[in-house]
């Protein structure tokens, strides 16, 4: 049977509740089946590369807050690895374990928003986002006591961190590193089995290995398709090589695996957060470094395994007190752009759920 | 008995009513100048997520339940049959049941295969 | 003899017969609309507490003492808003759409018995005319939906007849469950019928009605023509003002309705012992919201196509199983033992469930292209 049926074209974003930010996707669709798909970026733009090469290294790490605002910490963290690399600083044992825990604690809070987030696109009605909000709530407190900020940190420096942690840091984070595990089984109980959220998911927005691979996809994104790729594991930074953890890997590459790496790497981060906090020296959280840092001329790539994946800094130094070159390599647009693939065929509705499972922040695609 | 369906009449008026007054409401408030009425082009543009809209609307639009719609047409004429049925059952005995069930088997027939034939799945 | 019948008889006495025959129906209809308007702001009112309470937040407290008159500066607000009507769209669709959603929430109330006797109209065919009443209010939905001329209140629509076509076969067959014991249509008399509530004698047919009546008021997890995740907020996206205002009060008025003919089905209407049978009849069609608000806040929404397959391949199969079942239990399971024939129920709606989960899974949905 064979009606006469026409394509329509609908525009998902700017202005959109699941658009996570300021973004578009122009759907082509028939029916409801998405048939095309064409990503419109750029909304967010502000040209952060191009500012950092007009400001000195130091200044230019509030800029990296910007990036991706649900992870602020380790884009700092990131940069300032870049720099270090660059410029040939050590820093202080205890400034790399603290930037560990940090890391660490704002990759569970970066992973729970992106739960709930997800949840809410699959149309829970905002109750998963709350419990998870709740403890994210907690994480952000910590960062707060830390470096007084909420939302962007500023906290890690060149060659140390900004100030050492207060006294009541330590025990409040050992008691959410204590209480987290089971707040994940929560979770996990109440949302895994779900039988509606595993028919939203399962099966769906498949992204194979090789063009997981191909479209240079990374992190959560890649590991869910099968891909053992963890920057902490195959390029140890800082004191990462100090852990014992485990890198959880998908094996088909649907929505439901996006969803399960990253509700096991929860577990991991907790798990690194405890060693972290065994092994965590005293000392001094500060190297000496000119505040008008001139690197010798050269360049560098320096990355990190953030929570949207591979968040790496390329840097070029013309021995002057700025970058000659900023670039970075943000996650979240390299896995963007894999969406076509996963989305073409699917419905409307999923194909905001597999948007979703990317984990997309609107200040790393656009910066 | 004849009064009944006056009053579900009758009802049916003041339903609509009611309903009509509702909007009407703000209309007389207006005349108050509590509400405003400043249309111009762009707040009655069409909301597109902040762009315009590309292509028409009203397309001929590909809902792909054509032969859910056919089998429901059928199963709603079933129902209309069981209505009256369901209510005399006890009174008539085994040879109705007997009757719908037949009735219910031809339907299955027809039911199975359209779903052995996956029209029951949006293709 | 209803009540308003008694009340016209006595009318009678004072005026010609027309008159006591208005008078005494106008009565009972502003009772109704009271009764309905009331209950909807206190729907309203608990729907947000209590998701705000789901939800480990607090919900609306700032106007008045528990936010109790939070309602009232929303209709305030939605009274005194400017009327938007889309440039592009189709003025007179647009603006009797919720005049036709909402007309049949109210129609429906015409035959929900609240206590013996206290019924506006005991007509003898009322489940078949609330059947044929609340799937009017589809139609006002689509024309929301087509006459906003929204790409997004446009796919609303299309969902919203989707719906329909699914639902309304799996919510009928398990009605007509209820009418095989009770052997009427009038609501009064199902009522009356439910010595043993029918939620204990027909589980499967309970579970049946409330699932598909979730799905034909459009709460979740059936929420798909006001998925604000998908298509922002579906149907009633171009409507402001009271326009709106009168969209909202339908989607409650409808849950109202759902609540009110689920309790009179299933839940033995106003009967139980010691309180008053009007706050029984209260406190159920509360509960029954309750679940709904209960489910809203808990599950994901489905997709559309797994909406349909889940009611065609799974509610009506189990609603027809249900209604032979109980067609020969009403000839030929002995009366005196209501008992055995709970438990019967209860072990078939138990392994039909558990059946139909493990044998169908509602994943996939790829279309190739």
């Amino acid at each position: 049977m064979a009606l006469r049926t026409e394509p329509f074209v609908l525009n998902i974003g700017p202005q959109h509740p699941s658009s996570h930010g300021l973004f578009r996707l122009e759907v082509t669709l028939d029916g409801e089946v998405v048939t095309g798909l064409e990503l419109v970026l750029g909304y967010l733009h502000r040209g952060i590369e191009k500012l950092a090469e007009g400001r000195t290294y130091i200044q230019n790490i509030p800029l990296t807050d910007r990036l991706d605002y649900l992870a602020s910490m380790t884009n700092n963290f990131a940069y300032v690895l870049a720099v270090e690399k660059l410029a040939g600083i050590e820093v202080p044992e205890r400034t790399e374990y603290l930037r560990v825990i940090m890391a660490e604690l704002m990759r569970i809070s970066s992973h729970l928003s992106f739960i709930g987030f997800l949840l809410n696109e699959l149309g829970a009605y905002f109750t998963p986002l709350f419990y998870m909000f709740r403890e994210r709530e907690k994480i952000l407190d910590l960062f707060e006591m830390v470096c007084g900020q909420r939302l962007t940190y500023n906290y890690m420096r060149i060659g140390g961190v900004s100030q050492d942690i207060p006294e009541e840091f330590l025990p409040a984070v050992k008691r959410f590193v204590a209480e987290m595990p089971r707040l994940v089984d929560e979770y996990e109980q109440l949302l895994s089995g779900n039988e509606i959220l595993l028919a939203r998911t399962k099966g769906v927005g498949i992204l194979p290995r090789d063009k997981a691979i191909n479209a240079s996809a990374s992190g959560p994104v890649l590991r869910a398709s099968g891909v053992k790729w963890d920057i902490r594991k195959v390029d140890p930074y800082s004191v990462y090589d100090r852990f014992d953890f485990e890198v959880p890997v998908g094996s088909v590459g649907d929505v439901y695996d996006r969803y399960w790496v990253r509700v096991s790497e929860m577990r991991q981060s907790v798990r690194i957060l405890e060693q972290a906090l065994k092994q965590l020296p005293k000392g001094e959280v500060w190297t000496k470094v000119p505040g008008l840092l001139r690197p010798l001329r050269g360049e560098v790539y320096g990355h990190i395994e953030g929570p949207k994946g591979e968040l790496g800094f390329y840097l070029v130094s013309d021995n002057s007190i700025a970058p000659y070159r900023f670039h970075i390599r943000p996650p979240a647009l390299l896995n963007l752009t894999a969406l076509k693939d996963m989305v073409v065929g699917w419905k409307l509705a999923d194909a905001i759920v597999i948007f979703g499972s990317l984990d997309t922040v609107l200040g790393e695609v656009d910066r | 008995m004849l009064t009944d369906y006056g009053y579900v009449g009758l009802f049916l008026i003041i339903a609509i009513l009611f309903a009509v007054s509702m909007p009407l409401l703000p209309l007389t408030l207006s005349l108050l100048g509590l509400v405003p009425k400043k249309p111009n082009p762009i707040k009655t543009s069409t909301y597109e997520c902040g762009v315009e809209t590309i292509g028409k609307t009203w397309v001929q639009f590909n809902f792909r339940y054509y032969f859910y719609a056919l089998l429901f047409v059928v199963f709603d004429i079933l129902i209309v049959f069981l209505f009256p049925w369901a209510t005399k059952l006890k009174q008539l005995g085994a040879g109705a049941f007997v009757a719908v069930l037949a009735f219910l088997l031809i339907l299955m027939v027809g039911y199975i295969y359209a779903w052995m034939k996956r029209v029951l799945e949006w293709k | 003899m209803t009540l308003i019948g008694q009340f016209r008889d006595w009318l009678i006495n004072f005026m010609p017969e027309w008159a006591a025959y208005i008078v005494a129906f106008l009565v009972g209809v502003v009772a109704i609309i009271a009764f309905v308007l009331v209950m909807i702001i206190v729907f309203i009112y608990l729907e947000r507490r209590l998701i705000g309470r789901f939800q480990v937040r607090l919900g609306p407290n700032r106007c008045g003492p528990e936010g109790i008159f939070q309602l009232i500066a929303d209709s305030i607000k939605l009274l005194t808003k400017e009327d938007i009507v889309p440039a592009k769209g189709d003025f007179w669709v647009h603006f009797l759409a919720p005049i036709v959603t909402f007309a049949p929430a109210l129609m429906v109330f015409a035959v929900v018995p609240f206590h013996k006797g206290v019924v506006l109209t005991d007509l003898d065919v009322g489940i078949l005319y609330v059947v044929a009443i609340s799937s009017i209010s589809v139609v006002g939905i689509y024309m929301a939906g087509w006459g906003s001329n929204n790409k997004y209140s446009l796919i609303a629509a299309l969902r919203a007849v989707a719906q329909a076509i699914s639902y309304e076969l799996p919510v009928v067959m398990a009605a007509v469950g209820v009418i095989l014991i009770a052997g009427s249509l009038s609501l009064s008399k199902i009522v009356e019928a439910q010595t043993i509530p029918f939620f204990l004698l027909q589980p499967l047919g309970f579970f049946i009605f409330l699932l598909g009546s979730m799905a034909e008021i459009n709460r979740s997890p059936f929420d798909l023509l006001e998925a604000e995740s998908e298509i922002v907020t579906g149907y009633n996206m171009e409507y402001s003002g009271m326009k709106f205002g009168l969209l909202y009060l339908s989607e409650y008025g409808h849950t109202l309705a759902a609540s009110c003919i689920i309790t009179t089905l299933f839940l033995g209407g106003w009967q139980g012992p010691l309180l008053p049978p009007f706050l029984w009849f209260l406190i159920k069609v509360l509960l029954v919201f309750f679940v709904f608000l209960w489910v809203r806040s808990t599950v994901p929404r489905l997709r559309v196509d797994q909406l349909m397959a889940f009611a065609w391949k799974c509610l009506l199969p189990m609603a027809l199983i249900n209604l032979l079942l109980i067609g020969a239990q009403v000839l030929w399971f002995p009366k005196a033992l209501p008992w055995g024939m709970m438990v019967v129920n209860f072990a078939v709606a138990g392994i039909l469930i558990l059946l139909w989960s493990r044998l169908f899974a509602l994943g996939g949905g790829r279309v190739e292209v």
